[in-house]
């Protein structure tokens, strides 16, 4: 019957249900009247059509049986029947609604993830034109852009609507009460308006503001905005200190904006980029961590823009060859760009996740199946009094999809909480993490997977169940013809093991990864390291590079001389680990210079003062570390690590030989060789090209670069480890030298360490935890069909052991079975993760995916597991006694 | 009374029946089982209990339409006719039981 007929019907059921009374009633009006023609009495001519109708009621039933609203009508019935059922075996309820909370509940917590990280949409309009733009270098690929190149590429492209440029940065704000360190960003003008992000008061910066020279404005967050200014509308017009400088707020911008690009952070203040006071701003090839975004025009491709922007490198390397030579503008689209880190990881989480959900399908299939052996009888009767195959099959999955619905719902409940958990270990640097919540796809998606899986594990037992011989199960007291359920459960218990083993693996070979990288030696002893970065008062930001210097020798003697610390040292440019990175041109003395500084020599630089060594614990190898002496009036010195002395210096004594650095054109004498310390992560320093490192004494850096200091310098202190109380009293230093000088970014390097691992860590976590899942569904799995087993063949074990067969043979017997199972599951699950593993290379370090150890201990560890679980059983088996069992029947 | 004997209308054919019978003209549920017994010479009998469910479905089949009407003795009732559908389905039906009708007289001759 259509669709059509069957919502007429309910439309029209009380006309329909008062039109069939009527007609009836006719109709035996029309027989009473025939039958008194026919000689009868009037009572016998009504008995006699009363009698042929028969049931009135029944033939309305029949009647009726084709609308929908019949069909609701048993829906609501199976339903009352099916919560009847359930609460009849509150034990199996129990058990199966909480497996299912389980299953569901995880995948909805990592959906959430996913679905706020990779599926939702970016906040801006049409986020597909959205490129990310780098200068693509020899030593990298997603280089900074330099400020000179970014105004040709501006002015010279024809496939943007407009590019923008950020880079992040720390400024002193002074002036609005206790003096603090807020995170800024430097922008080109065009910024917010590319992006599609209107100010919430004020304006944007309008074109020519970010030139370098025009006057200091700055918008700020409304955060900042609310902190400071209580959201008033005033606030824009009024002027902002920072380091010591007045800047114009102009506009305020929206709360929840924050845009990730490269390394950056969500900041409070606003610059033009042209306020930024370092002279290598105007230089072509500097690099300065400045990196880009564009939007496409309409209906123009990346491919189209990448051509375009490859034609401008070239000029531009043909126009300024000496800093432009083998450098090309790098496009990636902008959610790639985002995301593209830790798509893959969240995709092998999301399928590690599926496959705890399809456990807990299979157990709850299973106890179902079990469960219908027990109902068989029910079934039979039900069959006998006239209920069709697909009327009990429409039962067992109304049962089913409750059990669901209850399951889905509770996983809800658990997916609330397990997100707030899974937000608490996401790596710092996961993109978009504060878009992650419940939303309506996510209640979408949860009521979807239950639905499905309430199909998925009703439907085999269903089937089974309805597939029933009716006398035969009558005539058998419903205790017989149920091999081909064993064998089916036999099936779901060797399937489970089969997945809970290759999460387990999979889990085991993160668990070994992360404690290979955990074991790579840094290069510099953590523990006990402080480090922080500091501004010197507003106050100091103009005074003379002399004034400066004496100020830092101040900060490092107070510092020094603070209780419970060991060695302190300033630390600029880089640090290992922390995602700061800096980098040197340089060639070696006595070679002609390089026409291009593309073919000049590449180091990283570390700039610091003599106690930094100490303070990292990095070993000296040769020569000297820095000393006081080695200072402004000094001739330069410079140490490097043995990457650098083996790569530039080959089997040559590096001590006393010279190089000369591109940013100042000064020579420096090597005097020292430390060891190599991991810059770019633990797991990831030696596939870098760039791993050189050479280290610089802060005071003999040039005067430009001192006049920079007082706006923010890295600090690292190592203590004795018996102040617990360390921090406190370097704050307390610090504010007797000055209240405006604000200490920001306190980590101990350990935790730099740890934040480097997080993504790791993340991984390792979840898939951890949905792998402890699946042992505990897969082993409660196991569990459930042996102890039914044996509660089946209680009665043949006793006949076994009234013949005569030990209680030893009996546990074999029952062992036996689970082993079978726990053989074949092993066996079929170490195939797949052969094969799967593969597909999570990218997350494992120093262990290959087909780690020979890490499959067999797991497997062992399962089997054990598995064992464990049916000796339970099998003990009991053991105890049945002959009489009882035989006298059972 | 008598036990009837065992002549309710076959299985299946019960549809053929009645869209004859309404090919005739509109009529009423009674009328129907009146002209089935009547015609059949008592042999098929209509049994009230298939009727009015069959009548249901194949209303809902699009094969009849039903209207409240006056019988003879002035009495309501509802009247069923055939619609374009219901002759498209009773030829269809009249070929099957045609052919059904031949393979049973086959079969009884060779036996």
């Amino acid at each position: 019957m259509s669709l059509f007929a069957r919502i007429k019907g309910v439309l029209r059921r009380d006309r329909l249900d008062r039109d069939l009374d009527e007609e009836l009633r006719s109709h035996l009006e029309m027989r009473a009247q025939d039958n008194i023609s026919a000689g009868m009495n009037a009572g016998e001519a009504r008995y006699d059509a009363q009698r042929r109708f028969g049931n009135t009621t029944l033939l309305k039933e029949d009647t009726r049986a084709a609308d929908i609203i019949s069909w609701l009508d048993t829906a609501a019935r199976d339903l009352r029947y099916a919560i009847r059922m359930l609460r009849r075996s509150p034990g199996f309820t129990a058990v199966a609604v909480l497996t299912l909370a389980l299953g569901v509940g995880a995948n909805t917590a990592l959906f959430s993830v996913v679905n706020g990280v990779l599926l939702n949409p970016l906040p801006y309009p049409h986020p597909e034109q959205l490129v990310t733009l780098s200068e693509s270098k020899p030593n990298f690929d997603t280089g900074s852009i330099s400020y000179p190149n970014f105004r040709d590429w501006q002015k010279d492209n024809h496939t943007f609507t407009s590019i923008a440029i950020a880079r992040g940065y720390s400024y002193s704000l002074t002036g609005l009460g206790e003096a603090e360190q807020v995170r800024a960003r430097f922008i080109s003008s065009d910024f917010f308006t590319l992006l599609g992000v209107n100010p919430v008061a004020g304006r944007t910066f309008s074109q020519g503001e970010d030139e370098i020279g025009a006057a200091p404005i700055a918008m700020i967050s409304a955060g900042l905005w609310k902190r400071k200014f209580g959201s008033s509308p005033d606030a824009v017009g009024k002027s902002l200190t920072l380091d010591g400088r007045g800047y114009t707020i102009v506009g305020v911008f929206p709360a929840n904006f924050e845009l990730f690009l490269r390394n950056s952070r969500a900041a409070d203040v606003y610059v033009p980029i042209g306020q930024w006071n370092n002279p290598l701003l105007r230089e072509r090839g500097a690099g300065l961590g400045v990196h880009g975004v564009g939007r496409l025009k309409p209906g123009v491709t990346i491919e189209q823009a990448r051509a375009d922007m490859d034609q401008i490198s070239r000029n531009l390397a043909a126009a300024f060859p000496v800093t432009d030579k083998g450098i090309s503008a790098h496009l990636i689209p902008f959610r790639d760009d985002m995301v593209g880190n830790v798509q893959p990881i969240l995709l092998v989480l999301l399928g590690a996740v599926g496959l705890v959900l399809l456990i807990a399908c299979v157990n709850v299939a299973n106890l179902l199946l079990a469960r219908s052996t027990g109902r068989t009888r029910e079934f039979a009767i039900r069959g006998a009094m006239g209920a069709g195959r697909g009327r009990l099959i429409r039962q067992l999955l109304t049962e089913s999809i409750l059990l669901a619905l209850s399951g889905g719902g509770l996983g809800l409940l658990l997916a609330q909480w397990a997100t707030r958990a899974v937000l608490g270990v996401l790596p710092a640097e996961l993109p978009r993490a504060a878009e992650i919540r419940l939303d309506v796809h996510v209640l979408m998606f949860t009521a979807a997977v239950s639905l499905l899986a309430g199909i998925l594990f009703g439907l085999v037992p269903a089937f089974k169940t309805s597939h029933l011989r009716l006398h035969e199960t009558l005539k058998e007291s419903g205790r017989g013809s149920s091999g081909a359920r064993h064998r089916a459960q036999g099936v779901f218990v060797v399937l489970e093991m089969a997945m809970a083993l290759v999460l387990l693996i999979g889990a085991g070979l993160l668990i070994r990864s992360l404690a290979a990288v955990w074991s790579v030696a840094p290069g510099f002893r953590p523990d006990n390291v402080l480090t922080f970065s500091i501004s010197l008062p507003p106050s100091m930001v103009n005074a003379s590079p002399a004034a400066i210097r004496a100020a830092v020798r101040d900060l490092d003697d107070k510092f020094a001389s603070t209780p419970g610390v060991q060695a302190v040292s300033l630390s600029w440019a880089a640090l290992p680990l922390s995602g700061d990175d800096d980098e040197q041109l340089f060639w070696l003395d006595g070679q002609p210079k390089p026409s291009n500084e593309n073919d000049m020599n590449w180091t990283l630089d570390y700039i610091v003062e003599p106690d930094y060594l100490r303070t990292m614990g990095i070993p000296l190898h040769r020569g000297r570390f820095f000393t006081p002496q080695d200072n402004e009036h000094a001739p330069l010195v410079v140490v490097v690590d043995d990457v650098f002395a083996r790569k530039y210096f080959g089997n040559q004594d590096p001590l006393g030989k010279r190089i000369i650095l591109n940013a100042t054109g000064r020579k420096a004498e090597v005097v020292g060789i430390v060891g190599h310390v991991n810059q770019w992560g633990l797991d990831s320093d030696n596939t870098q090209s760039l791993r050189a490192q050479m280290y610089i004494p802060c005071m003999q850096m040039p005067d430009a670069f001192v006049a920079m200091v007082p706006s923010g310098m890295g600090v690292v202190v190592r203590s004795d480890g018996t102040a617990p109380e360390l921090l406190n009293a370097i704050r307390r230093t610090s504010q007797q030298m000055s209240v405006d000088q604000v200490i920001s970014g306190v980590q101990t390097m350990n935790e730099v360490i740890s934040d480097s691992l997080a993504a790791r860590r993340f991984s390792m976590i979840l898939f951890g935890v949905f792998a402890a899942l699946a042992l505990l569904l897969s082993s409660i799995g196991i569990y459930g069909v042996i102890s039914y087993l044996v509660g089946q063949r209680t009665h043949e074990i006793g006949i076994r052991m009234a013949l005569g067969a030990a209680r030893s043979d009996v546990l074999r017997l029952v062992l036996g079975h689970g082993l079978r199972m726990t053989f074949l599951g092993v066996v079929i699950g170490l195939a797949a993760a052969l094969g799967l593993t593969r597909l999570m290379a990218n997350m494992l370090y120093g262990v290959s995916p087909t780690d020979p150890l890490t499959f067999a201990g797991v497997a062992l560890i399962l089997a054990l597991v598995a064992l464990t679980a049916c000796y339970i059983p099998a003990r009991r088996a053991m105890r049945v006694d002959p009489i009882v069992a035989l006298r059972y029947e | 009374m008598a036990k009837p004997q065992n002549n309710d209308v076959l299985q299946g054919t019960l549809a053929l029946l009645v869209l004859k019978t309404l090919a005739r003209g509109s009529m009423h549920g009674y009328g129907i089982t009146r002209h089935i017994q009547l015609v059949s010479k008592d042999i098929l009998r209509v049994e009230e209990g298939s009727l009015y469910p069959a009548l249901h479905r194949m209303e809902q089949e699009g094969w009849i339409s039903a209207e409240w009407g006056i019988t003879e003795n002035n009495r309501r009732a509802r009247y069923y006719q055939l619609t374009a559908n219901g002759r498209k389905q009773l030829a269809e039906e009249e070929k099957n039981w045609a052919r059904l009708a031949q393979a049973v007289a086959h079969v009884l001759q060779l036996v």
